[in-house]
């Protein structure tokens, strides 16, 4: 009976996560249509500068480095999850948010320092590109890092139950699939732009 | 037994994740590494830059997300080489138009 009940549940949770894996292929499109923009508009400097005077390539090193992190953090969060050992979660969630967290401070960072240049997303067809393409994939963060805190409250009130862990399954597919946008961000934006 | 197996299979292990992981620091560093040293062609560091970034989305697919062809995985991983069509084609297709515009303007 109990056995019975256990398995439709895990059953619907597989079918949340697929829905959930279904949203985030039409959230590709949407980053899809960010890189058409970025890739149409990058030579259109205006004048300006371009991504070879203002990317920073060992800056947008470390900003990688915190995202994969996160991204390692969080599968052991899943892999203690699983286990259902809540402190382990606790312990690899915080750890995950704190990179993600540094990844956004540092992305802000950059932002403000270009804006206070003069080179704001209003100062070149290039600019509003690059604002629009990364900071549609730091919201995505954003959003992730802020999810990430309400399922740590509930982990705290509630405990693994499998709701949650649902939940925690669909950040799971978020979180690393953000990081795959990221390759693609730090690849075609800065890598390219740099050389 | 069995059942066992397949949910590590599903949701990865220390040892999956870490490989993942190792995988993905060569792939970043390597084409850091390339751009900043500078010292390969153009073209050559071009196509060098482009090749790791699939090759690290096809790790990440793996070993973060577990894309597989065993039946619980199989509509994720058509769903995603599907998505993967349309945004070739999204993103070709708009930039063969633009750039073939471009060059009509000019003209």
């Amino acid at each position: 009976m109990t056995h019975a009940i256990g398995h439709e549940h895990h059953d619907s949770g597989t079918q949340t996560t697929l829905g959930f894996w279904l949203y985030l292929m039409t959230d590709c499109i949407l980053f899809a249509t960010a890189f058409a923009t970025y890739a149409v508009l990058f030579r259109n400097t205006a004048g300006g500068v371009s991504g070879k005077d203002i990317f920073d390539l060992n800056y947008v090193l470390v900003e990688t480095a915190a995202l994969l992190l996160s991204s390692i953090t969080y599968g052991f969060a899943m892999i203690g999850a699983h286990a259902g050992k809540r402190s382990v979660v606790m312990g690899w969630l915080v750890a995950t948010f704190l990179f993600g967290a540094l990844f956004i401070g540092m992305e802000l960072n950059e932002f403000h320092h270009l804006i206070s240049e003069g080179n704001g997303p209003g100062a070149s067809a290039f600019l509003s590109a690059f604002f629009g393409l990364v900071g549609l994939h730091g919201l995505h963060v954003s959003a992730g890092l802020v999810w990430m805190g309400v399922l740590m409250a509930e982990a705290l009130k509630t405990g693994l139950t499998g709701r949650l862990m649902t939940r925690l399954s669909c950040l799971s597919l978020f979180w690393h699939f953000l990081d795959i946008v990221w390759i693609c961000v730090f690849t075609i934006v800065y890598l390219k732009g740099a050389m | 037994m069995s059942q066992s197996h397949d949910k590590s299979a599903a949701h990865g292990s220390v040892q999956s994740y870490l490989t993942g992981f190792v995988l993905s620091v060569v792939l970043t560093a390597l084409p850091f590494w390339m751009v900043i040293n500078g010292s390969l062609t153009h073209k050559a560091t071009l196509y060098g830059i482009v090749v790791f970034a699939v090759v690290q989305i096809v790790v990440h697919l793996k070993y973060f997300l577990h894309l597989d062809f065993t039946d619980k995985g199989r509509l994720n991983t058509l769903s995603f080489l599907f998505t993967t069509m349309v945004i070739v084609l999204l993103i070709g297709l708009s930039v063969w138009i633009i750039t073939t515009a471009d060059q009509l303007m000019m003209r």
